[in-house]
């Protein structure tokens, strides 16, 4: 396999950005200096607990709290009568019925009915936690068990509990694109199959932790491990006081990947300092940092699609079935995500899709690395590999057959703007694989690849907007006030090189301060791939604004035209005579004196669209796209049913890396959470009641179960963010666990349909596989 | 609630006597005494968050009660370096991409030091097999791995403990690498 050639493209050599320089924030980290939210206590501190629901679907019928508040050391024990029914509030988009689904939003605490194992029922804050532990012991509470369901299929049928009127429909789309029929009768041979993908664990290594307090403004500060600082809106909501008087004090976070996105401890510690008055302190243990936070949702994905002989695909109907768990959170937009992305990074003129989420007595799901985009590939990744097989043609030959290219249109009609280089990254992952491995004993060989695109940047009808603050000292050296949460992907570090380019200074010459919600300025969430998009062209604008000035006054200053300087080494220079040069320090100065200001305040606002047409699902989402492929090797032991990941390789085009050793570090990451998705990871309930509560049970991928993947950077200057840059952080694990799907398939010769591909799962189907050729056997005898 | 006992912890060259629960578990002891580098992830010894040395042996501080680590010699994260004067193994993850959320990243170090201490130049299996114990979520660990074998390397290249304050390529050195280097790691709680 050889690489597919590329376009010619020249990026302009730069100072800092492009550069694999030392994250600023690494060294804090390295040194045990960083303050992570569960590190930060404060005098006259209690500590909080939750009471949770141990019922998967009940009725309340004893809540008695006495025995609790009457414990020494209890300061206060709260229940869903002293928070009002106060709810998290979701906003539900576009084809999914909002009047229909008004009330379904989770409660702060349930009141009377109970939906899941793990739901929060009541909260106590007390001198220690042992304190707090015995007081949750005490409260009394008796339930009476109601009907539940546990699948979504089962949730959609007539009969089934109904966990919210009128239905249990969450949220629901439809694309109707061009002629389905027209195209599957255009077609010689129609390939249809079924994948299903299990709950899914965040597993971040932090359990979710924060401190609140009430200041002497009046104000609840929150000091806490987000995703979102902007949740101090809906927080002020729950507790019906002005949007003001809660200030979020993000910290370095963990590890979010999405499960961070929505509200956790940071409500229940907001009405406990309220209540208390006091300092109060909130850790999840990791068994409820499993419970009671989202998971990855489950999905089964049909694709039936018509195709020519020779690969090309003329007509697609797919349909999505995923399970939201208890309560909405963010499934109607990661349903959409799915949706949207659903029919992968092809070009397919007849196309329905019809999605649709479902509620179940299970924990609820939401926002995880992918939002729905590793589902639908998961999805279309595979079918192209039944496809091919079907046609006995080359899996990638498939593909090449049907690839976007650059002003085609996806799922939703919305046109691709930027270089769409899945060949080129298809067949670069293939050629890093290398000489095949030889098969041996019981252990067979296999290989598989996976394409797809994914979107970075939020829904473009939220009209996302990020602010960002950069200013230079009175010695040359840069401040950074930006309200991005930095949950440990570089977020903070990709700005300040960014600002440390455009300003000419070294990247230890910028200090940042970031996520709180008070006093920097709100750059949105970091979520959707967008903060280096958003906050990167946030930050470009403002310190590029600085620049112009400190050039113009420089200009003034040497006696040479603007065009004839550089800014570089924290000086300004006259480019063909660099000893005739005016150093920061001095220029700020002159500047200070003159009344110029070196400090800027700047937004980025996103395009906007208007939302998809409501008969047809047809319109733009989002900004725009980033494509890859990974391909993989592995050795499948069929007496053990054992996969051995052998070779791993993935290629994104990222647009511009303005951090190399960053984004190597997100490509390597986010491989191995998709590999362990393929292989390992399945978070499962049995009829409500969680399988695996903690690392014990819940296993994640060591260092000893995969080699690195190789990571190959390709950089075709086209994406929508600064220097050209697209987003990596989700895509990242996108093409993973599909490649690893296909090559298992690649070296059975048969599908698992199913994941995770435990040796259980593979055992099982290579016995059918042999029941199946002996019962063919007698047959052929007896003819 | 059972009587409580008296013991001392000597973390990182500091004597702490206090007052602990014959159940209380030594990583809870430590974060109460502020030592928070000690990372909680997940108490049952699975993740490896809150590794310490105790007498130079790694081990999980969510799995020893405070008591069996009376009068030892414990060694944290923060007890090999500083901002200013970082532990050739931290700058070492620094430098090689290894640290993202850094969450896992204190008993990381951790291991790598046990590991370097008694084996200064591991092959990738042996580097493996040393951090097997401590789960990351983000990085995939290839830098990590990486990290541990650029760390192996500049202290291999380090002046003997007798030279001067200065390492290679001109940088300051920490007192605690040439601890390593002479595989006095166990003492080096009681140093400094």
């Amino acid at each position: 396999m050889n690489p597919s050639p590329l376009p010619e493209v020249h990026l302009p050599e730069l100072n800092q950005v492009g550069k694999p320089l030392r994250r600023v924030d690494a060294l804090g980290k390295a040194v045990g200096a960083t303050v992570y939210a569960a590190d930060f206590s404060m005098p006259n501190m209690l500590h909080a607990k939750v009471l949770r629901s141990t019922m998967p679907s009940a009725q309340i019928i004893k809540l008695d709290v006495e025995k609790a508040s009457a414990l020494a050391g209890v300061a206060c024990v709260m229940t869903g009568e002293d928070t009002h029914g106060a709810k998290l509030n979701t906003d539900l988009p576009g084809q999914t019925g909002r009047a229909a689904r008004a009330g379904s939003d989770a409660p702060v605490l349930a009141t009377d009915v109970v939906r899941y194992v793990g739901e929060p029922i009541a909260l106590v804050a007390a001198e220690t936690v042992a304190i707090a532990e015995e007081a949750i012991r005490r409260i009394e509470i008796e339930y009476e068990e109601l009907p539940a369901v546990f699948d979504p299929e089962e949730a959609l049928k007539p009969d089934a509990p109904i966990l919210f009127e009128p239905d249990n429909v969450v949220a629901e789309y439809k694309i109707r694109k061009g002629d389905l029929d027209a195209g599957m009768a255009a077609a010689d041979v129609v390939v249809e199959n079924t994948f299903k993908m299990p709950f899914i664990e965040h597993a971040y290594l932090e359990p979710d932790a924060g401190v609140a307090w009430v200041d002497e403004q009046g104000v609840i500060n929150i000091r806490v491990c987000t995703q979102v600082v902007e949740h101090f809106r809906s927080i002020a909501r729950a507790l019906d006081v002005p949007q003001n008087k809660i200030r979020i004090r993000g910290t370095m976070v963990g590890g979010g990947f999405g499960s961070k996105e929505d509200v956790t401890v940071e409500i229940f510690l907001a009405f406990l300092a309220r209540e208390t008055g006091r300092p109060v302190k909130l850790e999840y243990t990791r068994e409820e940092a499993f419970a009671a936070t989202s998971k990855r949702h489950p999905f089964t994905i049909t694709h039936r699609t018509g195709v020519k002989k020779d690969g090309r695909i003329t007509a697609s109907q797919i349909k999505m079935i995923a399970d939201s768990g208890a309560y909405p959170y963010l499934t109607p937009y990661v349903l959409l995500y799915a949706t949207g992305m659903a029919a992968g990074p092809y070009k397919i003129d007849n196309l329905h899709v019809d999605s649709v989420a479902a509620a179940t007595n299970q924990t609820f799901t939401s926002a995880f690395r992918g939002f729905g985009g590793p589902q639908a590939a998961l999805g279309y990744e595979q079918q192209m590999d039944e496809i091919a097989k079907t046609l006995g043609l080359d899996p990638l030959a498939v593909r090449r057959a049907n690839y976007l290219q650059t002003g085609d249109t996806t799922t939703t009609g919305q046109e691709v703007k930027s270089a769409a280089w899945s060949e080129a990254c298809a067949t670069r992952a293939l050629h890093a694989l290398g000489e095949q491995t030889a098969p041996s004993g019981s252990r067979r060989i296999g290989r598989g690849m996976a394409s797809y695109f994914q979107s970075y940047g939020r829904i473009m009808w939220f009209h996302d907007t990020s602010r960002a603050w950069v200013g230079m000292e009175q010695d040359g050296s840069v401040v950074l006030r930006c309200g991005v949460p930095d949950i440990g992907a570089g977020q903070s570090n990709s700005i300040c090189q960014i600002a440390a380019e455009i300003l000419g200074v070294p990247l230890d010459r910028v200090t940042i301060y970031a996520t709180d919600s008070a006093v920097t300025p709100l750059a949105g969430t970091s979520t959707a791939t967008r903060q280096l998009y958003m906050s990167g062209n946030a930050v470009t604008l403002a310190a590029t604004a600085i620049r112009k000035r400190l050039v113009a006054r420089a200009a003034q200053e040497l006696g040479v035209p603007e065009s004839e300087l550089v800014v570089v080494d924290s000086r300004i220079a006259v480019r063909k005579d660099p000893g005739k040069a005016i150093e920061h320090s001095q220029l700020v100065k002159l500047c200070a004196s003159e009344g110029i200001a070196l400090s800027e305040l700047s937004q980025f606002n996103a395009p906007c669209a208007e939302g998809l047409d409501p008969e047809t699902g047809q319109g733009d989402i989002w900004p725009d796209f980033t494509f890859g492929a990974q391909a993989v090797e592995v050795a499948v032991d069929v007496e053990t049913g054992e996969v051995e990941l052998l070779k791993s390789a993935a290629c994104h085009d990222v647009g511009r890396a303005i951090n190399p050793a960053a984004v190597h570090g997100q490509i390597a990451g986010g491989s191995h959470q998709g590999l362990g998705y393929a292989l390992m990871e399945d978070f499962e309930f049995k009829d409500g009641y969680i399988k695996t509560p903690s690392f014990a049970e819940y296993l994640i991928p060591t260092v000893l179960d995969f080699p690195s993947t190789e990571v190959i950077i390709l950089e075709s200057g086209t994406g929508v963010g600064p220097f050209g840059a697209k987003g990596i952080g989700e895509p990242a694990l996108t093409p993973a666990a599909p490649a690893v799907a296909n090559a298992v398939a690649d070296a059975l010769g048969i599908r698992i349909h199913e994941l995770p591909l435990t040796p259980k799962r593979i055992l099982e189907a290579i016995e059918a596989i042999e029941e199946r050729d002996a019962h063919k056997d007698t047959k052929d005898t007896k003819h | 609630m059972a009587r409580s006992t008296i013991i001392t912890l000597h973390v990182n060259g500091r004597a702490h006597e206090l007052a602990v629960q014959p159940n209380t578990v030594l990583l809870h002891a430590l974060r109460e005494l502020g030592y928070t580098d000690v990372k909680n992830g997940c108490e049952i010894g699975e993740c490896g968050a809150c590794a310490v040395l105790l007498e130079g042996i790694p081990v999980n501080s969510c799995m020893m009660l405070a008591v069996q680590a009376d009068g030892k010699p414990i060694t944290t994260n923060a007890g090999l370096g500083t901002m200013d004067r970082p532990h050739t193994i931290q700058e070492a993850f620094a430098d090689a991409g290894a640290v993202q959320c850094g969450f896992c990243t204190p008993g990381m170090v951790i291991s790598t030091l046990a590991l370097l201490d008694e084996n200064p130049n591991p092959t990738e299996v042996e580097i493996r097999e040393a951090l097997s114990g401590n789960l990351c979520r983000c990085t995939g660990y290839g830098q990590i791995v990486e990290a541990v074998r650029l760390a192996a390397e500049r202290l291999q290249h380090l002046p003997s403990r007798a030279a001067s304050s200065q390492g290679d390529e001109g940088r300051e050195g920490n007192p605690r690498d040439r601890l390593l280097v002479s595989g006095d790691v166990s003492h080096g709680g009681d140093e400094v």
